[in-house]
């Protein structure tokens, strides 16, 4: 008998890491699932394999650490990465692209950090970054125009294996430039009425973006429901999105608009999936919300006056950066305290 | 209705209230032997009355008060003392403590009894001593001493007075059942704090996962101005902090106690204890445990005498301990489990928990900290236990204490939430130890610096006042020389010797000469034995020792050289004198 070598509590409560994990990673479907209705069979691909791969350099990164591999795969955190990243990738993307991101992940962003909870960087975003800036082409030219569109046909299976895995280069009718994308340049030139004649709006906002974002939002909502992740990050980064857009972008015919910032890109998978990684975001619920605001300016500003039509990466990133900041500055009052006592500064 | 307010954080861990209250209190039956702990209670250990082989009567004193924080200790039965000594007794440290072990004799035979006279009764002094000779302490964990709780530093500061009937922890049902058999007592001990203290309110706070206690206090409190207030179930809101915010919104100051903000809280059982004590005479030797957990067949509460061994009261409910895992003093989320069965009942001991390994499941391996934040919604103090937990782990105590560590009330309902299945608490625990120790370190090393500082500049003084007297000297030296120049060297060599003279007289008398030469040769003969030893046993420091012996030889024969020389320069200079 062992008695007496344990500390209170004795009964564990109903939370897991992996458990947690496995829902977020199940929150997710059914974006994926509209992803592979309008932009077919890429993205699931791409999310098969990534996992695959993702699991498997884990696996051999913590063996080489002399880790106990079985114990720390089954936290289910490799494999939400990989999700992330083929949910982020453009469908077509080749699949040594794909690999570049999913190793610098695990192994530069996570692994080398000293694994789970001591990575700074949102690990997924780290190897999508990469890759954005290192394969400026493969990534923003391998987005599929989406189902419905009169002048485009959709990538059967087979066709789109032979692309990801085969090297061959996707025909023109299979690819379309993002809607985020088209508005940006277009309006340059152009009145709001004349460029949302574009195929890729079709007859909503962004044709099938909208109802991949609308998944997400849906798996979103369920994570709040379960509680699973806190309201603070997505409601803050989107509202502050929504004020950038109205303050600075309120004429749709010299700046995007604010529906076309909310459902289409990758808003919505980034405000839910994304910015709420607990290891790299801020910790307390003001440095949430300050973090997630922090997200949707950086991501309207970037959209807006920098190169790249959509910027949940780097925008993840710039935040992830400043959270010893924020954390910092908001601890919140502790009971029986008068205010906040910040590290360094004293105070009752 | 009364506005309740709401305290941050919180958790629902199963309740597993109904194995245990569902049964009316049973009276345990009398042990072989009772061991009795003369601490159980914050404060100074008793003093023993009574020595091994006494006859004692049911509650007669066994041990007294030792300073102000302190309380009597009573035999709970009559018998004999068999032993005093030190026996383990059930305390987070696991160390042993002074106990008395008292053989019951059967007859359970009552000492003297003396309940307060009525005329007495009214009186808040007399009723505080009445309290405090009792040996009443706080029922509900911590074990304060009751008279000094309700004495508090100003008499008509407290304005509430909060019956602690929450009872939020599971599995426990101690104070739900008292209530429910027994609620006319409770009140009456409450009533008697009422009037020591002269609160504006008196309010009795319990969560609404127990109707029918709350139902037999309501009819109880009937005319008596007292209010019933009942609180939603959430851990942990029988947190004395946590049931002031819930019941007047306010919160008990950093570093402060709640009279601070005129509120006192107390446990139920001390209320019915108390009213034992005033009423009946009785002091504090008996209390209400809750026995439960999957290892008892029956589990239950029990009317226990303080000192009977939880093994007795755990086979008296069907101890079943081929099934049992851990068995815990307290309640799962803040009690700890017990190395040793052979412990005695104290007046803390609110319940054991005697479960089954699937019950009490040993903690798993943690995994890393993901920094979810669920600890921090969780935690009822608002603090940031990942943050913490971060500190703990990489020892940057100052930081940890910076976040408050102190605040920590140990309700383990961060550990409880978390995913990664993290011993917070117990890194908590820990870091407090650790800091506390380094502030004792750090008390000694300045006091040893204090020390050090004084002594230094004693010797820098005294070196200042011989230069001063060698300056003084000097200078007559050098007008003497003016005066008859005639003899240069000699007065400077006078002062010289002199000085040497004088030198002696400071340097250690004969008696400190003759303790030295003592305590040399006792060093000697030490090591002589110590040497002996080692060639006997044949040891590789032979050697060393050989060479240690011959050093202290020296020693000694130095010691004794010094000794003969200042005895003779004695006779010299006494003989001189004469």
């Amino acid at each position: 008998m062992n008695r007496g070598r344990t500390s209170s509590p004795h009964q564990p409560g109903p939370n897991r890491t992996g458990r947690l994990m496995a829902w977020v990673m199940a929150a997710a479907l059914p974006g994926l699932l509209a992803q592979t209705l309008f932009f077919g069979w890429g993205n699931l691909i791409n999310t098969v394999f990534c996992i695959a791969l993702s699991v498997g350099t884990e696996a051999a990164v913590l063996a080489l650490r002399q880790r106990p591999v079985r114990f720390f795969l089954r936290d289910n955190t490799a494999a939400l990465t990989g999700l992330l990243l083929g949910l982020s990738l453009p469908p077509l993307t080749p699949w040594w692209v794909s690999a570049i991101a999913v190793i610098s992940a695990i192994v530069l962003a996570k692994q080398l950090y000293g694994g789970l909870g001591a990575n700074p960087f949102n690990p997924a975003m780290v190897g999508y970054a990469l890759v954005l800036v290192s394969f400026p082409v493969a990534l923003t030219t391998r987005w599929v125009a989406p189902a419905g569109t009169e002048e485009a046909v959709l990538p059967g299976l087979i066709e789109t294996l032979s692309i990801i895995f085969g090297g061959s280069t996707p025909v023109d009718a299979f690819t379309m430039a993002t809607p985020l994308d088209v508005y940006k340049h277009g309006i340059a030139g152009a009145l709001a009425s004349q460029v949302t004649t574009h195929p890729t709006f079709g007859d909503g906002i962004a044709r099938g973006w909208e109802w991949v974002n609308a998944g997400f939002l849906a798996g979103g909502l369920f994570l709040l429901w379960r509680r699973i992740i806190s309201w603070h990050i997505p409601v803050s980064l989107l509202a502050s999105l929504a004020l950038m857009s109205l303050v600075f972008g309120w004429d749709p015919d010299r700046a995007t608009p604010l529906s076309l910032h909310l459902v289409s890109g990758a808003t919505m998978l980034g405000a839910f999936f994304i910015a709420t990684d607990p290891v790299s975001a801020a910790t307390s619920h003001r440095g949430k919300l300050i973090y997630g605001a922090g997200i949707g300016l950086l991501l309207y500003v970037i959209r807006t006056w920098g190169t790249y039509p959509d910027a949940i990466a780097f925008a993840v990133l710039l935040m992830n950066l400043s959270v010893p900041f924020i954390d910092h500055y908001t601890q919140p009052r502790t009971y029986g305290h008068r205010k906040a006592r910040r590290v360094g500064t004293g105070g009752a | 209705m009364r506005t309740l307010y709401d305290f941050p954080g919180g958790i629902h861990p199963p309740e597993n209230k109904r194995q245990s209250s569902e049964t009316p209190i049973r009276i345990a039956n009398l042990p072989e032997r009772l061991i009795i702990p003369l601490q159980q209670h914050i404060g100074a250990p008793a003093r023993t009355r009574v020595s091994e082989g006494d006859r004692v009567l049911k509650g007669d004193v066994l041990g007294d008060t030792e300073g102000a924080f302190s309380v009597p200790v009573h035999a709970p039965t009559s018998g004999h003392i068999e032993r005093i000594g030190p026996h383990a007794v059930p305390h987070p440290s696991g160390l042993d403590d002074w106990c008395v072990t008292l053989i019951p004799d059967g007859k359970d035979h009552w000492g003297a009894c003396h309940p307060l006279p009525e005329s007495d009764q009214q009186d808040p002094d007399r009723l505080l001593a009445h309290i405090h000779k009792a040996g009443i302490a706080g029922l509900g964990g911590a074990g304060f001493p009751t008279g000094i709780k309700l004495r508090p530093p100003e008499t008509d500061s407290i304005r509430t007075v909060i019956l602690n009937a929450a009872e939020c922890e599971p599995y426990i049902t101690a104070d739900d059942r008292l209530i429910r058999d027994r609620a006319a007592e409770v009140v009456s001990g409450l009533q008697i704090v009422r009037r020591i203290l002269n609160p504006e309110q008196c309010l009795i706070g319990i969560e609404d996962n127990k109707p029918d206690a709350i139902q037999a206090l309501e009819s109880a409190v009937d005319g008596t101005g007292i209010e019933v207030v009942v609180i939603p179930t959430r851990y942990p809101s029988g947190g004395e902090k946590q049931l002031i915010q819930v019941l007047t919104g306010e919160e008990v100051p950093h570093g402060g106690i709640p009279a601070d903000i005129g509120v006192l809280c107390q446990n139920v059982g001390t209320a019915a204890a108390i009213h034992r004590a005033v009423y009946h005479g009785e002091p504090l030797i008996q209390r209400i445990t809750t026995l439960t957990g999957d290892a008892l067949c029956e589990p239950g509460n029990v009317e226990t005498l303080i000192g009977t061994p939880i093994r007795h009261l755990l086979d008296s409910a069907g101890f079943d301990e081929a099934r049992a895992g851990d068995v815990l003093m307290g309640g799962p989320m803040m009690g700890f489990s017990l190395p040793d069965l052979a412990m005695p009942v104290v007046k803390t001991t609110n319940c054991l928990l005697a479960g089954s390994p699937e019950e009490l499941p040993p903690p798993p391996p943690p995994q890393p900290c993901i920094r979810c934040g669920y600890c921090a919604d969780a935690c009822p103090m608002e603090l940031l236990p990942q943050q913490l937990f971060w500190f703990a782990q990489s020892g940057e105590n100052d930081k940890a204490e910076q976040h408050n560590l102190f605040d920590c009330i140990e309700c383990g309902a961060c550990s409880w939430v978390c995913p990664s299945q993290i011993p917070l608490v117990q890194y908590y625990r820990s870091t407090k130890g650790e800091i506390r120790e380094q502030r004792e370190e750090q008390i000694r090393a300045d006091r040893a610096r204090e020390r050090f500082e004084a002594r230094q500049a004693r010797l820098e003084r005294e070196q200042a006042e011989k230069e001063a007297k060698r300056q003084a000297r000097k200078e007559a030296a050098a007008k003497a020389r003016q005066t008859p120049p005639a003899s240069k060297a000699a007065p400077e060599r006078s002062a010289a010797a002199s000085e040497t003279v004088a030198a002696p007289s400071e340097a250690p008398d004969i008696e400190t000469l003759e303790k030295q030469l003592l305590k040399a040769q006792a060093k000697r003969n030490n090591m002589r034995n110590m040497l002996d030893d080692a060639r006997k046993r044949g040891a590789d420091n032979v050697d060393k020792l050989e060479k240690a012996v011959a050093k202290n030889d020296d020693r000694v024969d130095a010691a004794q050289k010094a000794l003969e020389k200042a005895r003779s320069g004695l006779t010299e200079t006494g003989g001189a004198t004469e």
